[in-house]
């Protein structure tokens, strides 16, 4: 494996901060930046500690970097954002931006992003990346600079291509097909168990009435008094332990959620495939056709019907020379149109080849990273009930001593 | 003698176990005292009866003793709601501060249970079996003619003897006119130990109410998470139809948590089966207490008053006096009876909720044991494959 920038620097973003400031219309405006600390990885051997360089970065420029990157690697599976709002919360979750918990599952969306991007062979060489990274000042000048917003495909002009383009490569119409499969899984899975969370929460959460309720009620007995008591004292560790277990499995959703972003990521990719077919069978088409004007005017015969053809008939022949003239500039745009059709031909070739080495790449990544998360479910699930275990072990003995 | 009665109602209600007497005699444990029980009562077999004017239902009641006053030693009758009724205002009548156990009630208004659908006649079929044996193991009660009466006598026998003594409007006088007395002024000269009393029932009531609600509350909560998981389950499932690599993960997260649906069903029966109808028992039980309280207020109100009237009238002090020795009598039984009761009630209120929420502990810890173990399992076959799919990678 290539030696990606992951391996040489450590990157982290390590805090959140609340700003104030004034917005392009000069509004003012409160958002969090977050703190991106990056250290040279040194050699163990030599024992020096580099010094950290930092800078601040906020969610927008985030979405400015990675918009660069779609448009410049579009045969790459982009890593995903972590969401700009809290979706599929539960009830005790803020949809709020600014909500704590919210904030800081972002900081570690947005740390996981770029080590994503750094430890990604292509995409980690790119110098706008490094400097997002290394540079504060005038970085979003030098992106913009880059003119990529020029390069990137108009919205309509790829929907159109999706559906006239003739003979695109099954391969990605299947892999486009698979990327809605798991995006609406993965949404209808995400949207439950949010639900599970939140009947989970409650059954917890109701037990603890009866620490409050038992201990009331020992108040007015004298032998069951301490049995009631230190049973009610159990309910309540029972229903304070829900807090922390859901937390935890707050993580468990993020990261099954950075996959049904990354289902986006793998459409754009078969999108960019469809355009690129969609131009060459256009140009394709556009070849075919002037070479058959070429012969028309060549042979004096009109195999298809042109408006041209047919106000020559009606306001009069053309003269010879003003035909000739005609063939020339048609054989010249047959010429160049050939030249264009073989490039084009290459470009297509390149980028699914490539594009393909990087789904499968993206594939591999997906595989380990689902099972991994699937793995630390059941260890969550595990905790849960060795946690309920003892909980329940105790208030049984408190029960039995009253 | 206390803790082997309680310990036989506790057995007899398990809803596992089979219900009939003779194996009832095989569950007692034997303390340090030979079992002294010689009565043995089940109710089962509710059988729908449609006549021109209504629709009832009757429960087969079998009684089985070894009691020299009864003419045999077993009995098989059919009885309504309205027989059980009876017995209970029979028994308050002929014993006005003894602690009558509570009956199943009429209606149920919340759950929207249907008047004869099947689970409410189990319902009910369980708690008139507890009444009755309750009534048995209850050392005056049990001797209460009555209540030989009801176990004993045939359809027509048993009408015919409801048919004498006072009407219903005067039997269930009674504890209206004491709730009555003490609304109008209380009693005065109430011996500390029953004023303590009334202090503490006060208290338990509100206790036992809300603690019954919030083991409602709980039931809903794990039923409305069990549907949750029923759906949450076969998404999993459905996932790894489009997945190869992870399938096998997949499919395994979806039947763990298919496995847990099932743990929470029984966790679930078993608060239904267990917890709750104790509790609603006791909630029955707080209100049936709060009575007897009132009626031994009314009695002692009711020699307070001819006490009264004596200090007032010197007329007849003669009759006057035999009355007030007759009510003295009648205070001192009614109070040594409600003393005895209640300290019978309270342990047997003790036991009934160190087994009730000791069961409840035991029910969550089995759901969480068998949870542990079925995510375990997935969980080592899931590092298997790991360590399988890593030995691969070495080789050559």
């Amino acid at each position: 494996m290539e030696d990606c920038l992951a391996k040489k620097m450590e990157i982290t973003v390590s805090e959140a901060e609340k700003r104030t400031g004034r917005n392009a219309m000069n509004m003012q405006e409160t958002y969090t930046a977050y703190l991106i600390e990056t250290r040279a990885v040194e050699s163990q051997n030599e024992g020096q500690c580099s010094p950290v360089d930092s800078l601040w970065r906020r969610y927008s420029e985030f979405e400015l970097l990675r918009n660069y990157l779609l448009v410049t690697y579009p045969h790459i599976v982009v890593p995903p954002l972590p969401e700009k709002r809290a979706d599929f919360v539960w009830h005790k979750l803020s949809a709020d931006n600014m909500d704590p918990d919210f904030v800081e599952r972002r900081r570690i969306g947005l740390e996981n992003f770029l080590l994503r991007v750094a430890s990604h062979p292509v995409l980690c060489q790119d110098k706008i990346f490094y400097s997002f990274l290394t540079q504060e000042g005038g970085w979003k000048e030098m992106v913009n600079e880059t003119g990529f917003q020029l390069k990137a495909d108009s919205r309509l002009k790829a929907l159109n291509a999706t559906f006239r383009v003739k003979n695109p490569d099954k391969r990605f119409t299947e892999l486009k097909h698979y990327s809605d499969e798991l995006q609406s899984v993965i949404s209808h899975l995400l949207r439950v168990r949010a639900r599970v969370a939140d009947r989970l929460y409650g059954v917890y959460k109701v037990h603890g009435n009866y620490g409050r309720v038992f201990s009331e009620w020992s108040a007015i007995e004298k032998e069951m008094g301490d049995g009631l008591q230190s049973a009610g004292h159990h309910m309540d560790v029972y229903a304070a332990s829900i807090d922390d277990i859901l937390e935890e499995e707050e993580h468990y959703a993020d990261q099954l959620k950075e996959y049904l972003f990354y289902a986006e990521a793998l459409r754009a990719v078969c999108r960019k495939h469809e355009l690129m077919q969609y131009d060459l069978e256009m140009a394709a088409q556009d070849l075919t056709s002037k070479k058959q004007q070429c012969e028309e005017l060549a042979t004096g015969t009109m195999r298809t019907f042109s408006l041209k053809g047919m106000t020559s008939k009606l306001f009069g022949q053309e003269t010879p020379e003003q035909r000739e003239a005609k063939i020339k500039v048609l054989e010249e745009q047959i010429q160049e149109g050939e030249e264009q059709l073989k490039s084009k031909n290459l470009e297509g070739r390149d980028f699914v080849k490539s594009a393909w080495a990087d789904i499968e790449r993206f594939k591999e990544q997906k595989n380990r990273d689902l099972k991994e998360a699937l793995i630390s479910y059941a260890v969550m699930q595990i905790s849960m009930c060795k946690k309920g275990i003892q909980v329940w072990t105790n208030a049984k003995e408190c029960f039995s001593k009253m | 003698y206390i803790q082997d009665t309680s310990l036989a109602e506790a057995n007899s209600f398990s809803p596992s176990m089979t219900i009939s007497p003779s194996s009832m005699i095989n569950q007692y444990k034997f303390e340090d005292e030979p079992e002294l029980r010689d009565l043995f009562i089940t109710v089962d077999d509710p059988e729908s009866h449609i006549t021109a004017i209504e629709t009832f239902i009757t429960y087969r009641v079998i009684t089985k003793t070894s009691r020299g006053e009864f003419d045999s030693c077993e009995y098989e009758v059919r009885r309504r709601y309205q027989d059980f009724l009876w017995l209970k205002s029979k028994l308050e009548e002929a014993h006005p501060t003894l602690i009558i156990p509570p009956l199943p009630e009429k209606f149920i208004m919340k759950g929207m249970v249907e008047r004869f659908s099947d689970e409410f006649i189990e319902t009910r079929r369980k708690a008139l079996h507890k009444f009755l044996n309750r009534i048995a193991d209850h050392p005056t009660l049990t001797f209460n003619e009555d209540f030989k009466i009801f176990l004993t006598a045939q359809a027509w026998e048993l009408s015919s003897h409801k048919k004498q003594g006072p009407g219903l409007l005067s039997r269930m006088g009674q504890t209206v006119r004491a709730v009555a007395s003490s609304v109008r002024g209380g009693v005065k000269n109430r011996p500390e130990m029953f004023t303590e009393m009334n202090d503490y029932m006060e208290t338990f009531s509100q206790k036992i109410n809300v603690l019954d609600k919030i083991a409602h509350r709980i039931y809903k909560e794990e039923r409305e998470y069990f549907n949750e998981m029923k759906e949450y389950g076969p998404i999993h499932t459905l996932w790894s139809a489009s997945e190869e690599d992870i399938a096998d993960s997949l499919k395994g997260i979806a039947s763990c948590i298919d496995k847990c649906c099932k743990a929470t069903e029984k966790r679930m029966a078993g608060l239904s089966e267990n917890l709750l109808p104790i509790l609603h028992e006791y909630v029955l039980y707080s209100e049936i207490l709060m009575g007897v309280l009132k009626r031994r207020d009314h009695i002692q109100s009711e020699l307070d008053s001819k006490i009264d009237a004596l200090s007032n009238k010197k007329a007849d002090k003669d009759l006057f006096s035999e009355e007030i020795g007759k009510l003295e009598d009648k205070v001192e039984c009614a109070n040594n009876a409600l003393k005895a009761d209640w300290d019978r009630w309270k342990q047997n209120m003790q036991c009934d909720m160190r087994l009730a929420f000791g069961n409840m502990a035991e029910n969550n810890l089995h759901y969480y044991e068998e949870c542990l173990a079925t995510w375990e399992s997935f969980l080592a076959s899931q590092t298997v494959d790991r360590h399988g799919e890593e030995d691969s990678e070495d080789r050559p």
